[in-house]
C-alpha cells in the first residue's frame, strides 16, 4: 500500500467519525433541546422535565463528552493510519 | 459593611491586577511568531483555559444568569448556542487550521483560496466583528470599576486600557494567553463560590447542577422541587410558566432553533476563538485543547441556569407580597446602585411583583436642590419616571442576579471583592483576545501580506505592537462613547461570522473543488444578506414583529439562514469556475494529514 492509499483511508474514516458525531451533536440540543422538547416535558428527571434538563444541562454535558470521543478515537485512528514510513508512490 | 466591601474590593482587584502584570513582565516576545500564536508552544490544557476565558466575556459573566432568570426555557438558546459551537470547531476546523499552522484567520482564507481578494474580504470582516464585540467589553471594564468601587465609568475604562495595553503590546498573544489562564482561574472561582453558597441555602444541595433539580428548603414552597415551585409562583402571578416552551409571550420554536445554530455556527467561527488553536503545539494538542476548552467553559455554563432558578426564585419570595420596612440587607445596599427600585404605586407599602415593566425606562431618582435623593414616606428613594398602568411595582435589573449574589447568601465581603475581580477577569480576558485579533489583522494580513511584503520580522513585530495600541485606544475610545446601537450589534459579530468564515473555512477543508470565485461570492453574499436583514430590522423597521420577519426568524437568527447562503453560493460558484491549482489540492491533502510540513503557498495575483 502506497502513502496515497493510506492517507486516503485515513481521511475517510475521519469524516465518517466526524458526520457520526455531528448527529449525536445534533440530537441532544436542536432535538431533545428544540424540536421535540414537549414531548419530552412529559417525563420527569427528579425535578427536571426532561426537555428543559437536556436544554439546560444535558446538551453542555454530550457537547464536552463528544470532543473528548473525538480526540481519543482521532489518537487511533492517527496511529493505525500512520503513514510516514510508507514510501510515497507504490513500488510495485 | 460596605466600607468592608470596598476594601476587600480594592485588594482583590489589585492582588489579581499585580499578577497579569508580573505574567506579562515575564513572557514578553521578540518574535512575530511569538506575538501572534505564542511560538506555537502553549499545552493544550493552558490553551483550554485561556479559550475559556477568551470566550466568557463580562456578558456570560455578570449578565447570563440574570437573562435566562428571567427568560426560563428561552434562554437555553445562549447555553446550548455558546457551548454547541465548540463541538463544530473541534471536529471541523481546529485540527486544520493548526496543521495549516500560521498566525490568522484571514491568512488561511488568503492561502486556501489563492487569492488576496479573499484575504481583504477576511480582513474586513475579522476586523468588523472583533471591534463590535471590544467595545462592550471595555464598557464592562467601567461598569464593574463604577459599581463596586463608586469611581467614574470613564476613569475605569482607562484602568483598564492602561493594563490591556502593557500585557497585550509587551507579550502580545503569549502574555494574553498566561494572564488568561490567571483570569479563567480567578472568574471561575468567584463565580462558583456564591453559586454553591446558594445552592445550599436554597435546596440544601451545596453542587448547584443538582440543586438545580432539587426540592426547595425554605419559604413558603418548602418541600417542593425547585422548578415546579417557580413555575407555580409564576402562574399565580400571572407570567408564563419558567419552564414553559414555545409561544405565549415565549418566542417561536423556529425562532429559538435558528438563533441557537446561528449562535453556534457563530461561536465557531468568530476569529479570536479560532486563532487560540494555532497557539497549540500540535495538531493532537488542538482536538485535546478544544476538549479543556468546553469542559473549563461547561463548569461556568451549567452553573449558571442553576443560580438563574434560585435568583428567580429567592427574589420573588423575599420581595413579592413584602412590607418595604422589612425588605432584606441586600435590596438595600443595592437599591444606591439603580439596579433594583421600587415604586409604590397603590400606596400601600407593600412590594408587588407582577408581569409588565413597572415604569417606563432606568430608574431616575428625584433630587432635592442639595442634589439629596427624596424620600418617601418608608425611606424609599422617590423615582421621577412615569408609571406604567400594570400592577408591577418593582423595577429589577438582570445584572443584579449574579452582583448581589454573595449578600443574598450572606457570604463575607471578601467574596463580593472576588465577584468584582471575576467581572473584571472576564471582560479583560475577552478584550484582549479581540484586541489581538484587530492588530494582527492590520500588521500580518494588511501590512506584510499584501501592502509591505518585504518588510523584516522586526518591521513586522514593531508594527503588530503599534496595531495593538492604536486597537486599544479605538476600543477605550468605544468604552468611553459608546454609540447607542453598539448593544444591538453584538447579533452582528455572530451573524456576520456564521454567514462568512464558518462556511468558507470549512469547504475549505473538505471539498478540495471550493474555489476562489466561490468563496468570494460566498463570503459576500452571506454578509450582505445577514447585514442588510439585521440593518432593515434593527433601525429602519425596529417595529416590526414576528409576522414580518422572514420565516418568523428575528435579526438574532438569521445568520442560519446566512449561512446556508453562503454556502450554497460557494458551491454553486465553485462549480461554474475552473478548478483550483493543483498545488492548492496538494496543500488541502496536507492540511488534512496529521503528519508533515505544509508546502510553501502559491503565489497568487488577485
Amino acid at each position: 500500500m502506497d502513502r496515497q492509499t493510506r492517507h486516503q483511508q485515513y481521511w475517510k474514516s475521519n469524516t465518517t467519525l466526524v458526520a457520526v458525531l455531528l448527529v449525536i451533536w445534533a440530537v441532544p440540543s436542536l432535538g431533545c433541546g428544540i424540536l421535540f422538547v414537549d414531548a419530552l416535558n412529559g417525563i420527569k428527571l427528579g425535578g427536571f422535565p426532561l426537555g428543559f434538563w437536556f436544554a439546560q444541562q444535558g446538551a453542555i454535558l454530550v457537547f464536552v463528552a463528544l470532543i473528548l470521543t473525538y480526540a481519543l478515537v482521532m489518537d487511533r485512528l492517527d496511529r493505525k493510519f500512520d503513514d510516514r514510513e510508507l514510501p510515497k508512490e507504490d513500488a510495485s | 459593611m460596605a466600607e468592608d466591601i470596598r476594601f476587600w474590593t480594592y485588594v482583590m482587584v489589585a492582588l489579581t491586577f499585580s499578577v497579569y502584570i508580573g505574567i506579562a513582565i515575564v513572557t514578553r516576545v521578540k518574535s512575530t511568531e511569538g506575538f501572534y500564536v505564542a511560538g506555537h508552544g502553549v499545552p493544550a490544557i493552558a490553551n483550554g483555559m485561556a479559550t475559556g476565558a477568551d470566550w466568557m466575556s463580562a456578558a456570560s459573566f455578570i449578565s447570563m444568569a440574570g437573562l435566562i432568570s428571567f427568560m426560563g426555557y428561552t434562554g437555553s438558546m445562549y447555553l446550548m448556542g455558546w457551548t454547541g459551537g465548540y463541538v463544530l470547531l473541534a471536529l471541523l476546523l481546529a485540527p486544520y487550521l493548526r496543521k495549516f499552522g500560521k498566525f490568522t484567520v484571514p491568512d488561511f482564507v488568503g492561502d486556501r483560496y489563492y487569492s488576496s481578494t479573499a484575504r481583504l474580504v477576511a480582513v474586513f470582516c475579522a476586523i468588523f466583528v472583533s471591534f463590535t464585540y471590544v467595545a462592550g467589553q471595555m464598557r464592562g471594564v467601567g461598569v464593574v470599576f463604577s459599581r463596586f468601587l463608586e469611581i467614574d465609568v470613564n476613569s475605569g475604562v482607562i484602568a483598564g486600557m492602561i493594563l490591556v495595553f502593557i500585557y497585550a503590546v509587551l507579550g502580545g498573544m503569549k502574555g494574553i494567553t498566561w494572564t488568561q489562564v490567571a483570569q479563567y482561574c480567578v472568574l471561575i472561582v468567584a463565580f462558583l463560590i456564591p453559586a454553591v453558597a446558594i445552592s445550599a441555602k436554597i435546596t440544601g444541595n451545596p453542587i448547584p447542577q443538582i440543586g438545580f433539580g432539587s426540592k426547595v428548603v425554605e419559604g413558603q414552597n418548602a418541600g417542593m422541587f425547585l422548578l415546579e415551585a417557580i413555575d407555580q409562583i409564576h402562574r399565580e402571578l400571572g407570567f408564563p410558566e419558567y419552564t414553559a416552551t414555545f409561544g405565549g409571550g415565549k418566542k417561536s420554536m423556529i425562532d429559538v432553533l435558528c438563533i441557537t445554530l446561528a449562535l453556534m455556527v457563530g461561536t465557531a467561527g468568530l476569529p479570536h476563538v479560532i486563532i487560540r488553536f494555532y497557539t497549540t503545539k500540535n495538531v493532537r494538542a488542538a482536538r485535546y485543547s478544544a476538549f479543556w476548552a468546553l469542559l473549563f467553559i461547561a463548569i461556568l455554563y451549567t452553573s449558571a441556569p442553576a443560580v438563574a432558578a434560585f435568583a428567580r426564585v429567592n427574589m420573588i419570595q423575599t420581595l413579592n407580597g413584602k412590607s418595604y420596612a422589612e425588605r432584606p440587607e441586600w435590596f438595600q445596599s443595592w437599591e444606591n446602585t439603580g439596579l433594583i427600585a421600587w415604586m409604590d404605586k397603590n400606596d400601600d407599602g407593600v412590594i408587588q411583583y407582577a408581569p409588565g415593566a413597572a415604569f417606563a425606562g432606568k430608574p431616575v431618582f428625584a433630587q432635592n436642590t442639595d442634589g439629596e435623593r427624596t424620600l418617601g414616606a418608608l425611606g424609599q428613594p422617590v423615582l421621577d419616571n412615569e408609571p406604567t398602568s400594570a400592577p408591577n411595582e418593582l423595577y429589577v435589573d438582570r445584572d443584579i442576579m449574579v452582583l448581589a449574589n454573595p449578600e443574598i447568601a450572606q457570604l463575607p465581603a471578601w467574596v463580593v471583592g472576588l465577584v468584582a475581580a471575576g467581572g473584571l477577569a472576564a471582560a479583560l480576558s475577552t478584550a484582549a483576545g479581540l484586541l489581538l485579533v484587530i492588530s494582527s489583522a492590520i500588521s500580518h494580513d494588511l501590512l506584510k501580506r499584501t501592502l509591505m511584503p518585504d518588510m523584516s520580522d522586526k518591521q513586522e513585530l514593531f508594527y503588530a505592537r503599534i496595531a495593538a495600541a492604536v486597537a486599544v485606544f479605538f476600543a477605550g475610545l468605544l468604552g468611553i462613547y459608546p454609540l447607542g446601537f453598539v448593544a444591538q450589534v453584538v447579533a452582528f459579530a455572530f451573524g456576520l461570522a456564521a454567514s462568512s468564515f464558518f462556511p468558507v473555512i470549512v469547504l475549505g477543508v473538505f471539498w478540495k473543488r471550493a474555489t476562489r470565485e466561490g468563496a468570494i461570492a460566498g463570503m459576500l453574499s452571506g454578509i450582505l444578506f445577514t447585514a442588510g436583514y439585521i440593518i432593515y430590522f434593527k433601525t429602519i423597521n425596529a417595529s416590526a414583529g414576528a409576522e414580518e420577519w422572514l420565516f418568523g426568524i428575528s435579526p438574532e437568527g438569521i445568520g442560519t439562514i446566512g449561512m446556508v447562503i453562503c454556502f450554497m453560493t460557494t458551491v454553486m460558484v465553485s462549480l461554474a469556475t475552473k478548478a483550483p491549482p493543483a498545488e492548492v489540492q496538494e496543500a488541502v491533502e496536507a492540511i488534512r494529514s496529521p503528519y508533515g510540513e505544509m508546502p510553501q503557498p502559491t503565489e497568487y495575483e488577485i
